[in-house]
């Protein structure tokens, strides 16, 4: 069953629209009415990052007649190694902005309607109830239950995907007789138990070949053709270049689909465990870098401990540092001395706190955490420093 | 039994660097336990304290999900894969 309006009822195509959409119209599966649908759907992207960049261009170039996108963003030098929609003359500019240019240059037929918010629980209905199909390309899980959830309440697809390194997931929840998100995952995990792209890392290409799978989902859904990825997870594996599926049921017990007992949007960031939660930071005894920067040119007694992994130490380091990465630090804390003073820093000054408590708990004294890590080092005393 | 235990990659760290790893049990849990034995911190991130499954670390038994059977009781044939899916969210 295609989505959208009765065929007499399909916006005609213009001579140019035709000439463009040929590829399409040639198909016997899409054809003419096919095309006439996608220009009839309105599609919402929740992101216009990794995943919403191969997402936003097919879906643009396909001739979606309005493609809205929620984007709070700004674009960044790191984002480009995956973000196609954005380019290097657009780092600082809103992706909002870059990305309505990019897509307006791909098909001006398309309308663009930015939303730029960050999806809440405030305005997420009345932003979902404007579209037809809903495409997750967010990067965490408060935003991802929250869009599961508002798609469940007004009888919304969502194509989903999520990637993380080598490997990525997709699939349509939230149509009528499918599960949802909160069927496969009822709970989300403990917040820093998956770390995110910015933390881990993601090959780049990854979200080429997840947001591809989405865009084609979201395509076939709007035509009514094929098998949906529906009550099936596609999980697709970059390093050993694996495509597999598994099945995935509705579950009679889920709070949103299920039961419904869960009739209104929540609080997601508690949901998520996300609210309240300490900052590791907080009362760690610190040393700025300018302080730093003195006690190594006075040659002062004291052993700086990097904490972060040996790939990082590769990319940069502060002279003078040995390496003991937090991941292993419960070995290497037999190596140091307790009577020396200990300066500890790691990429923005997480890590090393978490290292620091370990120094204090086995009875080091004189330990500090350089704030802001080797990150704020680079800012603040050596800009020769790459930051990453 | 030998049955086939395949982890995502973001597990390896803590399972020898690998994602395929060969068990032998009667059960997913079983085998699930028998790898973990090898890999104490993986078993960590497959199981919580009592033993059971988080509910954001899915378990697939030839790609049928085993919350729909009997969990980590579910009944393995010799040669069968469970393939291990935890929730993910980056985009």
């Amino acid at each position: 069953m295609p989505i959208g309006r009765p065929a007499a009822e399909l916006p005609p195509l213009s001579q140019q629209e035709i000439l463009r959409y040929s590829r399409h119209l040639i198909i016997p599966e899409v054809g003419l009415e096919g095309q006439r649908r996608l220009k009839d759907a309105r599609v919402l992207m929740v992101g216009a990052g990794g995943l919403g960049s191969p997402i936003g261009l097919y879906l643009a170039a396909a001739g979606v007649g309005r493609l809205g996108i929620v984007e709070f963003d700004v674009v960044d030098e790191t984002n480009l190694q995956r973000q196609l929609l954005h380019g290097t003359k657009d780092v600082g500019r809103k992706k909002l902005d870059s990305a309505r240019d990019r897509l307006h240059d791909a098909n001006p037929h398309v309308e663009v309607v930015p939303h730029e918010a960050r999806l809440t629980s405030e305005n997420a209905l009345d932003i979902i109830s404007q579209y037809d199909v809903v495409v997750d390309g967010t990067d965490n899980f408060a935003t991802r239950y929250l869009t599961n959830d508002a798609c469940v309440l007004l009888g919304k697809p969502n194509v989903y995907g999520s990637i993380f390194r080598f490997e990525g997931q997709s699939t349509i929840f939230c149509t009528k007789d499918g599960p949802c998100y909160r069927c496969l995952y009822p709970e989300p995990p403990p917040p820093g138990l998956v770390p995110s792209c910015a933390e881990g890392g993601v090959l780049g290409i990854l979200p080429g070949l997840v947001g591809t799978v989405q865009a084609t989902e979201t395509v076939k859904l709007i035509a009514g053709i094929g098998e949906p990825l529906v009550g099936r997870l596609l999980l697709v594996d970059a390093l050993a270049m694996q495509f597999r599926t598994v099945k995935l049921r509705k579950d009679p017990r889920c709070p949103a689909c299920g039961t419904r007992e869960l009739k209104a949007l929540v609080d997601y960031e508690q949901f998520c465990g996300i609210r309240g939660q300490p900052d590791e930071t907080e009362g760690v005894p610190a040393i700025t870098p300018a302080e730093l920067a003195a006690r190594l040119a006075r040659k002062d007694a004291f052993d700086l401990v990097d904490v972060r992994e040996p790939h990082e130490w590769d990319i940069c380091r502060i002279e003078g540092a040995r390496l003991a990465p937090l991941s292993s630090f419960a070995a290497a804390l037999g190596t140091l001395d307790s009577a020396r003073d200990v300066v500890l820093y790691c990429r923005t000054g997480v890590r090393s706190a978490k290292a620091l408590r370990q120094l204090q708990a086995a009875g080091f004294k004189r330990v500090w955490n350089l704030t802001g890590g080797i990150h704020r080092w680079a800012d603040e005393v050596d800009p020769s420093i790459p930051k990453y | 039994m030998a049955v086939k235990l395949k982890i995502p990659t973001v597990l390896a760290k803590a399972a020898g660097g690998l994602t395929v790893h060969e068990g032998r049990g009667a059960t997913v849990g079983a085998v699930v336990a028998d790898v973990a034995s090898r890999f104490p911190e993986l078993g960590t991130r497959l199981r919580d304290a009592k033993g059971e499954p988080y509910p954001y670390v899915i378990f697939y038994l030839d790609e049928e999900d085993i919350r729909f059977q009997q969990g980590f009781e579910t009944p393995v044939a010799d040669g069968a894969e469970i393939v291990v899916v935890p929730a993910i969210a980056g985009g």
